[in-house]
């Protein structure tokens, strides 16, 4: 499923093998792509418990079968407006680097299947995502997905996640 | 009968990946080296126990056939030599001496090094060359003169003994040594018959007879026995004129490992790896399956004193050395080798277990008990049985504290080389069980406790005996469970803590404090930050740990600490722990709309709040008076900013007196839900450590609570 | 395909040993010294025997010499392991009554092979 061949088309900005299958979800207007196999599961939004002087896009954590996982809003994270929480909001649980990490989006799509043929590179092309964490740029059909790194994404500092 | 497997694929003989044994092969042999490293520790130069030495050679020689099976050449040649060391030694060809013993102990932290090399597949330079060579020269020195050998002919072990050494063949009574001798390999099986012929040629020269049936073996070599008072190297010249040096090895004949060489050649080169005696009785026809013997006895007498109901073992086991293993080997039989994830992982299905009883518990109780009697009957059942289920598995993670205490001897016997001191070491209630948790993190603390004590408590030998005391300090480490938790000591009979010179430094350092203060609280003051200075700690306990992290890292157990202690007499530490950390006794308390858990065994009491009873200092801090003592109030929904929809009668109303670190704090809460047992979750697996908070729970409805970290409370609220 | 009885007080060789001779179709029983031993051959049927030398409470050749001493187990081919090539340990080993010799360090297919010329005779 992965591949190991260097990606002429892109500047390797991401460590690794490009993924071949990814998870698509929204962001407000924007789509963006995440390599499949660190998504553990899908859930529907429940109310985490709080924690104390955390950041505010860190909503606090849920039990995940006997798991204690945090819950971040990504939307609050790259300042999207005003985060609703419904019976529509998804939260995407991702296994990364041995981490269990739930992530809160407007709403999921489908899983993708990309040729390498099918990603450009695409530096600056997210108005929220850092450009080192994009991988590139991916067209399928009518739609152009922001392929996010999101390995990295989630242990950067800045996410306050990892200690 | 069957197919010869050489037509399997593969068959170069890598169609095998031995690498799966590794594991439990590293896990054996570091048994094996704590095994002899205890035995070593134990062994009384002056009076050697054979069984000790007997056990010791085992350990050695354990460790070195796992390692040639599994192809660790280094440690191969390390336990090679070290064997030959302890034969001899068991044999009573040498005096054991204190250099021997050390070197052993040398050599076994040499092995762990090789072995966690190879476990670990580094690469760094290991060079033992050095140690090998000086364990060489201890095993070629001076024979014991009170060596009593029995010249036996070459009968096998002594029929009634375990394993013990056959002092077989070499009779020093005349000056004749037995000797083995291995010829070859040789292109015909008759040219090593002129070596016969050697000696019935020369008179005087010894005995020689086959020891084969005069064929080559597979390998191409002959073998003979030889008794004689000839020097190896005149025997070897001799040799030389029939065949080459490098095809002659000669070792005494003894039942074990080789002993020391006296060969044409360096190493052994072993072509033959099998073989099939000759001889009808032995032959094995086709089809001599041995049926089950079942509990009837058969016919034979002989068969019954084998394998007779009472099973009378064939040898007798030898003593403690010996029985320590049979106790091993039995243990072996009856016991599995588990790993720690799947016991993890077992623990976490019952604490979900627990919950989902909890959850069932909770929504049962809004049911009409008459109309749901059988339900509910079911109910009561199932929490008898998910309580028994977590107790079960949680015995299962219980180890015996003598997985602790066993580092300690060799510590100690290093430390105090090192510092010129003589320390005795008494462990009691090595049994008593913890948590393997909980072992694992009060490992650093406790050591550090008695490496002061033999650095600080214990006084120079000379001291000691100008203060009429023993020349040899005693270091008592003890283990008990007491009530729900587990009391650990280590007590030293050594010069004690001084009062007034603690006073003193504690000025020294700008710490408050003031003569009227208990002894308690005084020796307390050893635990403060910047206590022990740079100049005082010595490498040997310092290393930048001071007793501060000691008691934090206990407390951030669940436990506490103190000193208790005689100028002049001695100094004792106790550290309380739980039993597990995985369950806790907690307190739930509600803050506007969240609930807080806390640590039971820190709750002094709870009181319902009236306003009057708090008042202001400074217009910012409060403090609350109860029974004379003014304590600080913490308020939780202030500390947590847990936010509130809008002020109500009930919030706020309710005090929780907590005490950590022996000083205590009134938190202040809405309500006091309730008390009950609660599964500890990591927090920081996923996420990170958060201030003022030590864990979470899972509630009976699913929800996450989290656990207060105390002391860390304490420490805000009076700092 | 034989039953094998592989008796060693080292858990990493009778693993090892199991694992091979499992792979090439026997069956195989372990036991941690000579007294498990004995008491394995009450409950299973056996075909061959293969056996350390050094074991706390009853050692190989104690074993061996056991076995030999019963009528059922007069024939029973037995192999004892040995380290090395000790010549003097082969020589007990054929005088208590063995019907061969291992020598430690063995690779797998020697086992089988020698597992297989056994049952052959």
């Amino acid at each position: 499923m992965q591949i190991a061949e260097p990606e002429r088309t892109l500047s390797g900005r991401s460590n690794g093998p490009v993924p071949r299958e990814y998870l698509t979800f929204r962001l407000r207007a924007e789509e963006y792509g995440i390599d499949i196999l660190k998504v553990q599961e899908i859930r529907g939004y429940e109310n985490p418990t709080r924690i104390a002087n955390a950041p505010s896009f860190i909503k606090g954590v849920i039990n995940l079968r006997g798991v204690i996982v945090p819950i971040v809003d990504l939307r609050i994270k790259f300042g999207l407006g005003d985060a609703e929480y419904n019976e529509f909001t998804v939260v995407i649980i991702l296994n990364v680097h041995d981490r269990v990490v739930g992530m809160v989006v407007d709403s999921v799509s489908d899983v993708l299947e990309l040729a390498p043929s099918d990603v450009r590179e695409a530096p600056d092309l997210s108005a929220v995502v850092d450009a080192s964490y994009i991988i590139g740029l991916g067209t399928v059909a009518e739609r152009m997905l922001i392929l996010v790194d999101i390995e990295r994404l989630v242990s950067a500092p800045d996410m306050a996640i990892v200690a | 009968m069957n197919q010869s497997p050489s037509s399997q694929p593969g068959s170069d003989g890598a169609g095998f990946d031995l690498s799966q044994f590794h594991a439990i092969f590293f896990e054996e042999a570091g048994e094996n080296l704590a095994n002899m490293e205890g035995l070593l520790l134990d062994v009384d130069i002056d009076a050697p126990d054979d069984e000790q030495l007997n056990a010791i050679f085992r350990c050695a020689h354990s460790i070195k056939g796992g390692a040639a099976t599994f192809g660790f050449a280094d440690v191969v040649e390390l336990t090679h030599v070290m064997e030959a060391l302890l034969d001899r030694l068991r044999r009573h060809e040498l005096v054991p001496t204190s250099a021997m013993v050390d070197t052993l102990l040398e050599s076994g932290d040499a092995l762990r090094a090789l072995l966690g090399r190879h476990r670990d597949q580094g690469d760094e330079e290991l060079d033992f060359g050095e140690l090998v060579d000086r364990i060489r020269v201890l095993t070629e020195g001076a024979a014991a003169t009170a060596g009593a050998q029995v010249a036996a002919s070459a009968e096998p072990a002594p029929r009634a003994e375990a394993p013990a050494p056959a002092v077989a063949g070499a009779a020093p009574v005349s000056g004749k040594r037995r000797l083995a001798a291995r010829i070859g390999p040789l292109a015909r099986a008759a040219i090593a018959d002129q070596l016969v012929e050697l000696f019935h040629d020369i008179p005087g020269l010894g005995e020689i007879e086959p020891a084969d049936a005069g064929e080559l073996d597979d390998g191409g070599y002959r073998h003979f026995s030889i008794v004689t008072e000839t020097p190896d190297e005149e025997l070897l010249d001799l040799f030389a004129f029939h065949v080459d040096r490098s095809q002659v090895s000669l070792r005494l004949a003894d039942e074990g490992p080789d002993g020391a060489h006296a060969t044409g050649e360096g190493a052994e080169a072993h072509a033959d790896g099998w073989g099939l005696f000759e001889g009808p009785a032995k032959q094995g026809a086709a089809g001599t399956r041995v049926e089950p013997a079942g509990a009837a006895p058969s016919g034979d007498t002989t068969a019954d004193a084998a394998s007779g109901a009472s099973r009378p073992p064939a040898a007798p086991p030898g003593g403690a050395g010996s029985g320590r293993r049979a106790d091993r080997a039995t243990r072996d039989a009856s016991t599995l080798r588990v790993s720690v994830e799947k016991v993890d992982q077992l623990i976490n299905i019952v604490g979900e277990l627990v919950i989902t009883q909890a959850m069932l518990a909770q929504t049962g109780r809004d049911l009409d008990p008459i109309v749901h009697q059988q339900m509910m009957s079911c109910l009561v059942d199932l929490e008898r049985n998910t309580r028994l289920l977590q107790e079960s598995v949680m015995a299962i993670r219980m180890i015996p504290m003598a997985l602790v205490f066993n580092r300690f001897p060799r510590m100690l016997r290093d430390l105090t080389a090192k510092l010129g001191k003589r320390v005795e070491l008494q462990t009691v209630g090595e049994a008593t069980e913890l948590d393997k948790g909980m072992v694992e993190k009060i490992t650093d603390p406790l050591t550090h406790l008695v490496r002061n004590a033999a650095d600080h408590g214990i006084e120079m030998p000379e001291d000691r005996i100008a203060a009429g005391k023993n020349p040899v300090g005693r270091i008592t480490l003890s283990a008990q469970h007491r009530g729900g938790s587990i009391l650990i000591e280590v007590q030293d009979d050594g010069r004690g803590l001084g009062r007034e010179r603690i006073l003193a430094k504690a000025r020294e350092r700008g710490i408050p404090v003031s003569d009227s203060m208990s002894d308690g609280e005084v020796f307390a003051l050893v635990f403060e930050p910047g206590f022990s200075t740079a100049s005082e700690v010595t490498d040997v306990s310092g290393r930048g740990v001071g007793m501060d992290v000691v008691r934090r890292n206990i407390q951030s157990l669940g436990g506490s600490v103190e000193i208790d202690s005689a100028e002049g007499y001695g100094t004792r530490v106790s550290v309380r722990l739980p039993l597990t950390l995985a369950i806790m006794d907690g307190m739930s308390v509600g803050v506007s709309t969240e609930t807080y858990i806390v640590p039971l065994g820190s709750v002094v009491e709870s009181i319902n709040l009236e306003p009057s009873m708090i008042r202001s200092v400074g217009g910012v801090n409060q403090i609350l008076e109860v029974r004379d003592e003014f304590l600080p109030v913490v308020s939780l929904q202030d500390f947590f900013a847990v936010p509130r929809a809008e002020e109500s009668a009930r919030g706020n109303s309710t005090v929780i007196v907590v005490e950590a670190e022996g000083q205590r704090v009134a938190l202040l809460v809405d309500e006091l839900i309730g008390q009950h047992q609660v599964v500890v979750k990591n927090l920081e697996a996923n996420y990170r450590k958060v201030p003022g908070i030590s864990g979470a729970t899972i509630m009976g409805d699913g929800r996450v609570a989290l656990i207060l970290d105390v002391a860390h409370l304490v420490r805000r609220a009076r700092h | 395909m034989a039953a094998i009885l592989a008796v060693d007080d080292s858990a990493s060789i009778r693993q090892m040993v199991s694992f091979t001779l499992r792979s090439a179709g026997h069956e195989v029983i372990e036991a941690v010294d000579g007294e498990d031993a004995v008491e394995k051959l009450r409950d299973h049927a056996v075909d061959v025997v293969l056996t350390d030398q050094n074991m706390p409470r009853m050692d190989g050749l104690t074993l061996v010499r056991t076995l030999r001493a019963r009528e059922d187990c007069r024939h029973l081919p037995i192999l004892i392991l040995t380290t090395e090539s000790s010549d003097a340990m082969k020589e007990m080993g054929r005088e208590a009554g063995a019907t061969g010799w291992l020598v430690k360090p063995f690779d797998p297919e020697r086992l089988i092979n020698v597992i297989d010329t056994v049952m052959s005779r």
